[in-house]
């Protein structure tokens, strides 16, 4: 198969990046900084970030298409309102989680924001799911950036004037030299910031420009340190078809009313769940000193009984030690719970604990 | 005076007398970036040639580290194992790994002098 390339590509090595194969993509999981550095500038400054080769399928339809989607994604479309974005899954009849996605509402029906490793699995398992009704694109002529960090709103705002005024969670069309452009106040990092999805043509121009007033490259490498410090799960880690939104701890994003009318894939077990509890729970774990636990690090009781498995652990650059996070069993999912991981033949101790590790202190709308 | 020789596996290695001080060279820091965890072996231990004799941890994965040579461990440097950042910085000076009384000095012959390495080094970068 050939390995695809970024609009952004010449920019990236122009900025000497290390690349990496991410879901059949040559992503830059670095710059010459590093990732330690890039996590940093983005907490403290201003960090963009290529997520181009994410899916951006547009969906369009009226009432039609918000009752067809509510059988298949457990959220109120009906209430969201125009230019909003709600996070979402799409769940298999078990629960399962097939991928995780924000879902925006826009004048024309929904754009769908995928995972690369996902997004062409979803669009034939959505097609079918709706029996071909509707327009459905998966956009490859458009990029996606996102500008994470506290000076990201002012950065993109002297560049695209009036993002300034986004509200989290939601978006609106806006013009870069008279080219359209979908901006929505979101992320994936724990900060403030945007992501924007631009034609091929200008979004290396547009980039440049977000550099030129102080904004720099980060690599994968850093937006996965950031996320996971943010509490973030990550697609084929911390979730994947053997896991439900339940289990994930995720149910804050089950909409409550469509519970209560089940009529959604999935819901019979997502109610057989929130009523009768699971067996296993996402938890945050952390390590006890500098050691690491990474994805597969096998978790023990005090009574050196196995009890679940780490999904995804590094080194949290702005919490300066190790981060993880992981499936345990329920009764042993309490804040403070004691626990042994499994590195390199030895044990070492660990607790339980709140997510995220990392918690902004921004007020919302502030600049 | 001593001269430092280096391993296929990114360790450099500096002789005097017949105490070895062994760390990983600037070329491996580059390949691993931040490194961000670091273990020892424990004084007084014994490690062979080619053995792992230590660990570092980048942002993104875990790395062996190797002894060139055999020997007993009789110094590890504490420093990078409190700040291992400090590997980054300074990887082939104050940023040693750990010292070992060697047992054979015969075991330094196979390894490279630094123009080889340099070579070795270039030819490996992916």
């Amino acid at each position: 198969m050939n390995i695809k390339k970024t609009p952004l590509y010449q920019l990236h090595q122009e900025n000497r990046a290390k690349f990496v194969e991410f879901a059949g993509y040559q992503m830059p999981i670095q710059y010459s900084k590093g990732i330690v550095e890039e996590h940093k500038f983005t907490r403290s400054h201003s960090g963009i970030f290529d997520v181009s080769h994410m899916g951006q399928l547009f969906i369009y339809g009226g009432e039609d298409l918000i009752k067809d989607l509510e059988k298949i994604f457990p959220l109120n479309l009906k209430n969201l309102k125009l230019n909003h974005s709600k996070y979402s899954f799409l769940m298999d009849k078990d629960a399962g989680i097939h991928d995780d996605l924000i879902i925006t509402k826009t004048n024309e029906g929904f754009l769908i924001i995928l995972n690369a490793a996902c997004k062409d699995d979803d669009f034939k398992i959505l097609k079918e799911l709706l029996e071909e009704k509707y327009k459905m694109v998966l956009d490859e002529n458009r990029s996606l950036i996102a500008i994470q960090g506290p000076k990201s709103p002012q950065i993109l705002n002297d560049v695209i004037d009036g993002v300034k005024d986004l509200n989290f969670m939601s978006g609106n069309w806006f013009l870069f030299q008279d080219h359209k452009v979908y901006i929505t106040r979101s992320g994936y990092t724990g900060e403030d910031g945007f992501e924007i999805s631009i034609p091929n043509d200008f979004v290396d121009k547009l980039t440049r420009e977000l550099i030129n007033k102080g904004s720099k490259l980060i690599g994968l490498g850093a937006r996965d340190t950031l996320r996971l410090e943010a509490g973030l799960c990550l697609y084929g880690h911390d979730l994947d078809k053997d896991k439900t939104p339940v289990e994930a701890n995720l149910k804050w994003a089950i909409s409550k009313e469509r519970i209560s009318k089940g009529d959604f894939i999935g819901s019979d077990i997502i109610i057989k769940q929130l009523n009768n509890g699971v067996s296993k729970i996402r938890v945050g774990i952390k390590p006890e000193g500098r050691i690491i636990a990474r994805e597969k690090t096998k978790i023990f009781n005090q009574l050196d009984v196995h009890i679940g498995e780490i999904t995804s652990g590094t080194f949290g650059p702005s919490v300066n030690g190790p981060v993880a996070m992981g499936y345990v069993e329920n009764e042993f999912s309490k804040k403070d719970t004691k626990v042994f991981l499994e590195v390199r033949g030895k044990k070492h101790a660990a607790s339980i604990c709140n997510l995220p590790f990392y918690k902004k202190s921004y007020v919302k709308g502030a600049n | 005076m001593s001269e430092v020789k280096y391993s296929k596996e990114h360790e450099w290695i500096k002789l005097e007398g017949d105490v070895a001080t062994i760390g990983i060279t600037k070329h491996a820091t580059e390949m691993l970036g931040d490194i961000v965890f670091t273990e020892l072996p424990e004084k007084g231990s014994n490690v062979e040639k080619d053995g792992t004799a230590g660990v570092v941890e980048s942002t993104k994965a875990a790395s062996d580290v190797y002894t060139p040579v055999s020997g007993e461990v009789v110094d590890t440097n504490q420093e990078i194992v409190d700040d291992p950042s400090k590997i980054n910085q300074d990887p082939e000076n104050s940023a040693w790994f750990f010292k070992l009384k060697i047992k054979d000095k015969s075991e330094m012959d196979s390894l490279m002098n630094k123009d080889d390495y340099d070579k070795f080094a270039k030819e490996t970068t992916t």
